[in-house]
């Protein structure tokens, strides 16, 4: 005889603005098998959950209906207050009538008889819950890191740090990503490789660090604690174990004009080439879209040339298979593609610049040796038009709708140090916004304003005309004069929107992990777990979960790393019960569930029967790993015979739900 | 191949030359450009007034005689392409303006922007192609520098004409390579001649129109294009000869008298 307790929750005024809570807690008395039913203002508070535990034992309750919030938000609390009580956690219902009943309805009575119909549903459900016991599974104590950027490598270095294995996985030839690139950093003005590159050698050195690049993650299978990656090495003709990254190949190649991507195209590199001097790890990769070698047969200069006997024009890409506790990504941004901004001139004049090519234009590393020349006729600028929001704020279609967050403050420092350097040059910057928030950011700003006397203006850039003397004529408003403004520029630099590098999506896909709109991560509570991804074992850092600057994404990455470690500090995992079981006398072996199943947890083996007429026969049948199976479902409903069925929601439950619904 | 053609009024009158080379490239070409009949004004501007149909009838009109015809609908006239595949756009997307133009026209059959709207550039471009074309030149422009004029209609709302990028365009300077000659590209190619204000404010006008040709000059153009009547009335009193791209169109495929 079932023996249910329901408990309605005023949740304050959330629930019981909406819902008549009295009137719920005594319709939903009156059902069948229903002892106790009360309402009480937030049944999640100490006192609340009191009352549940005192009513399971005092009423000796078999089943619970909570009538309150998501399960999402409290299910587990109100799980862990009846298994205090002394009953199965598994026999605990929670009603939604929060998000789905109180806060979408306005009119009362409506929302009272829909609270009534979801608590008679739970109490429909619990009456068939049968106890379940969670599993244990083991965790494999190493992490791996997707993408080696600023967030990576500090999410690596702290993982490192507590003792644990971890997997830097970068595609690039070396580690270190966008930061690599940018010479200056806000609001200090510290140089940026200056601050990268001890942690970029940290990395390499670290024991417990291992860096596969040129590589990428090609697949990923598995659940939390028990990943297994598969890394692709991409061919770099050059044998790592033996490139002392001398250089002379990098010298010696004749293929000269290969435009070089650390530069964004500004200058060339050789087939073979070293993205830069501090590069971890410091081997030479032969471009095979350029080598003559690949491609024809014909040249071979870098091997007469290697000293150390290192390239190899026949390597092959080479795959290993890694196990892992924990995966985070940390796949980075980059700016947009300037083709929607056709009227900036982007793509019609080599003087209109991206902020990024800007940083390489000062850069001491760059293609003008850290000169500000202009890119077309290597001249000094002395008028140059910053543009913010390109792409950013950009609700049209052509970009971004949202704030790129970092453009504000780098192109305060862009205009800064120009005045700096160049006091000569007038500078002048279009905002929307100036957006300066965080720690001596608007400081920052404020000197670049009232100290170097760089020209702030409020108002968009409408139209960059290249002239035929090179000029650049800017056409602008500005919104606090009410006028129209024509600036004869030398340079015109536009503050690119940033986005989801590229790789990100394939990324979420192997590792089952959501992305909003934008293709940033979601993370599994916007406040509340902001480094988790609502997948388990999968963690964010950096900018593939969203806009960030340099201190932000490395106290995010380190916050990341931390659960990492709270996660592979565990010997054993507690695993969800509700997981899906054949009923192997009503499998007929089709496949149908394994073709369903995202996580690979079906197998099949052929059994032994005894038929009717007591001879033996053997038949093919699924067998479900409950380690793997995260509980989804499908299989349960793509099963022809009805085999298949998930603890918890059974499809006998599931159907005694939609009958309380119509009744 | 056979297209309905809405000339409008301006090529009835001011701008012949437009309309009389297109026609005769045409049928060098191997379309042919059939008017309709009883055709009205498209109303000169595309009126953006959510509540007001009036303006849009005529537009509707033509439209639905081009569906009945059941051929795709020829405009040349930037402003009457304008008005025309706007109007046709709000026909099939806008239920309120669909639902009560068609309770006042009373068609014969309802009208929802069924009609495909092509742009005279469009058929060259699309349906003859460019290498066509080139093929076909008997009287090639080469090594003049023709700067191609857009004005600001031909090309947008980039969203709903959908022809060309209106802010890096390169059909009529497609077009400029297939007649053998060479273009001009100049930033200021799409951007306004001074359009209607001429009649109220002839400086202001003047103004734009002059830093259009400008611009052009500086760049090396000894002759622009344009496909829009209006246009031409602003620059043609500039310092660069204007035309009508069609009538270059006729010269290079020798048809021109």
């Amino acid at each position: 005889m079932h023996r249910i307790g329901v408990f309605v929750c005023h949740c304050g005024t959330n629930i019981a603005g909406t819902v008549d809570v009295k009137a719920v807690a005594e319709a939903l008395g009156k059902e069948p098998g229903v002892v106790s039913s009360v309402e009480y203002q937030y049944m999640c508070s100490e006192a609340g959950q009191t009352l549940i535990k005192d009513a399971i034992k005092n009423l000796k309750l078999t089943g619970v209906v909570i009538c309150s919030c998501s399960p999402r938000m409290h299910e587990t609390t109100f799980r862990r207050t009846a298994a205090a009580a002394g009953i199965n956690p598994y026999m605990v219902e929670i009603a939604n009538i929060r998000e789905q009943c109180s806060w979408i309805h306005k009119d009362k009575a409506t929302a009272t008889e829909k609270a009534i119909i979801l608590g008679r549903t739970a109490i429909a459900k619990v009456t068939l819950n049968t106890p379940l016991t969670s599993m244990e599974s083991p965790v494999t104590k190493r992490a791996l890191v997707i993408g080696g950027g600023i967030a990576g490598i500090q999410t690596a270095l702290d993982i490192a740090e507590a003792g644990f294995e971890v997997d830097i996985v970068e595609k690039n030839s070396t580690i270190g990503g966008k930061m690599t690139q940018i010479d200056k950093t806000f609001p200090t003005l510290d140089c940026a490789a200056c601050i990268l590159t001890p942690k970029m050698v940290d990395c390499a050195q670290n024991e417990k660090i291992n860096i596969y690049s040129y590589s990428e993650v090609e697949s990923v299978s598995g659940f939390v604690g028990n990943f297994t990656a598969k890394i692709k090495k991409k061919a770099r003709y050059v044998d790592a174990a033996k490139c002392t990254g001398c250089g002379v190949c990098t010298e010696k190649c004749p293929m000269k004009n290969v435009p070089n991507e650390f530069n964004l195209g500004m200058n060339n590199r050789r087939a073979i080439y070293i993205p830069f001097a501090q590069a971890v790890p410091k081997v030479a990769t032969i471009d095979a879209d350029y080598c003559n070698m690949l491609k024809k047969g014909k040249c071979g200069v870098c091997a007469k040339v290697c000293t150390a006997g290192a390239i190899d024009y026949k390597q092959q890409d080479e795959y290993v298979e890694r196990e892992y506790g924990a995966i985070v990504a940390a796949t980075g941004y980059n700016p947009i593609s300037l083709e929607n901004y056709d009227e900036f001139a982007y793509s019609q004049s080599k003087d209109v610049i991206t902020s990024l090519e800007f940083e390489r234009l000062t850069n001491a590393a760059g293609p003008t040796s850290g000169q500000l020349l202009r890119p077309s006729d290597g001249q000094h600028p002395h008028t140059i038009v910053f543009v913010q929001c390109v792409g950013s704020r950009d609700t049209s279609g052509c970009g971004k709708p949202y704030c790129s967050k970092i453009c504000c403050m780098y192109t305060a420092k862009h205009a800064m140090l120009t005045r700096d350097k160049y006091p000569d040059t007038d500078v002048y910057v279009f905002y929307i916004d100036v957006r300066t928030p965080g720690k001596n950011f608007d400081e920052f700003y404020r000197r670049a304003v009232e100290e170097y006397g760089v020209h702030y203006i409020k108002g968009m850039v409408g139209k960059v005309s290249p002239r035929a003397d090179g000029k650049l004529m800017v056409q602008a408003s500005d919104l606090i004069a009410n006028e129209q403004l024509h600036i004869e520029a030398d340079l015109v630099v536009l503050a690119a929107a940033i986005e989801p590098d590229k790789s990100a999506r394939s990324v979420a896909t192997m590792l089952t992990a959501s992305m909003d709109t934008n293709d940033f991560f979601t993370e599994a509570h916007p406040k509340l777990r902001p480094v988790e991804s609502p997948t388990a074992g999968v963690f964010l850092s950096g900018v593939c979960q969203g806009p960030k600057d340099i201190p932000e994404t490395v106290a995010q990455a380190s916050a990341c790393a931390a659960k990492v470690i709270g996660l592979l500090a565990k010997d054993k995992l507690t695993c969800n019960p509700c997981v899906a079981h054949s009923n192997e006398n009503l499998c007929n072996g089709c496949s149908a569930c394994e073709k369903v199943c995202p996580y690979g947890a079906i197998t099949y083996s052929d059994k032994e029967f005894r038929m009717p007429d007591r001879t033996v026969a053997i038949r093919r049948v699924a067998l479900v790993n409950p380690a793997v199976c995260q509980g989804c479902g499908a299989c349960t409903v793509a099963c022809p015979s009805g085999a298949m069925d998930l603890f918890g929601f059974s499809n006998k439950q599931i159907m005694a739900e939609v009958d309380a619904i119509c009744k | 191949m056979v297209y309905s053609y809405f000339p409008g009024c301006t090529l009835k009158n001011k701008a012949k030359d437009l309309d009389t080379y297109a026609r005769k490239s045409a049928e060098a070409l191997g379309f042919t450009l059939e008017e309709l009949e009883n055709w009205q004004c498209c109303g000169g501007v595309y009126p953006m007034a959510k509540d007001e149909i009036a303006t849009k009838l005529s537009s509707v009109r033509a439209l639905a005689d081009a569906k009945a015809q059941g051929r795709d609908l020829v405009t040349l006239c930037s402003a009457c392409h304008n008005v025309i595949k706007q109007v046709n756009n709000d026909m099939a997307t806008d239920e309120d303006i669909a639902l009560r133009a068609n309770n006042y026209l009373k068609l014969d059959e309802e009208y929802r922007g069924e009609t495909k709207v092509l742009h005279y550039l469009e058929v060259l471009r699309d349906v003859v192609g460019f290498d066509t074309i080139k093929e076909k030149v008997v009287n090639p422009l080469t090594g003049k520098k023709i700067a191609p004029y857009y004005g600001c209609l031909l090309l947008r709302p980039k969203k709903v004409m959908q022809m060309d990028n209106p802010e890096n365009p390169k059909i009529m300077e497609d077009f400029i390579r297939a007649i053998g000659a060479e273009p001009v590209i100049y930033p200021l190619r799409n951007e306004c001649c001074g359009g209607y204000v001429r009649i109220e404010d002839k400086d202001t006008a003047s103004k734009r129109s002059a830093a259009v040709v400008g611009s052009a000059a500086d760049f090396g153009a000894e002759l622009m294009v344009t496909a829009c009547p209006l246009c031409m009335y602003n620059l043609k009193n500039e310092t660069v000869p204007v035309k009508y791209f069609t009538e270059l169109l006729a010269e290079a495929l020798g048809v021109k008298e």
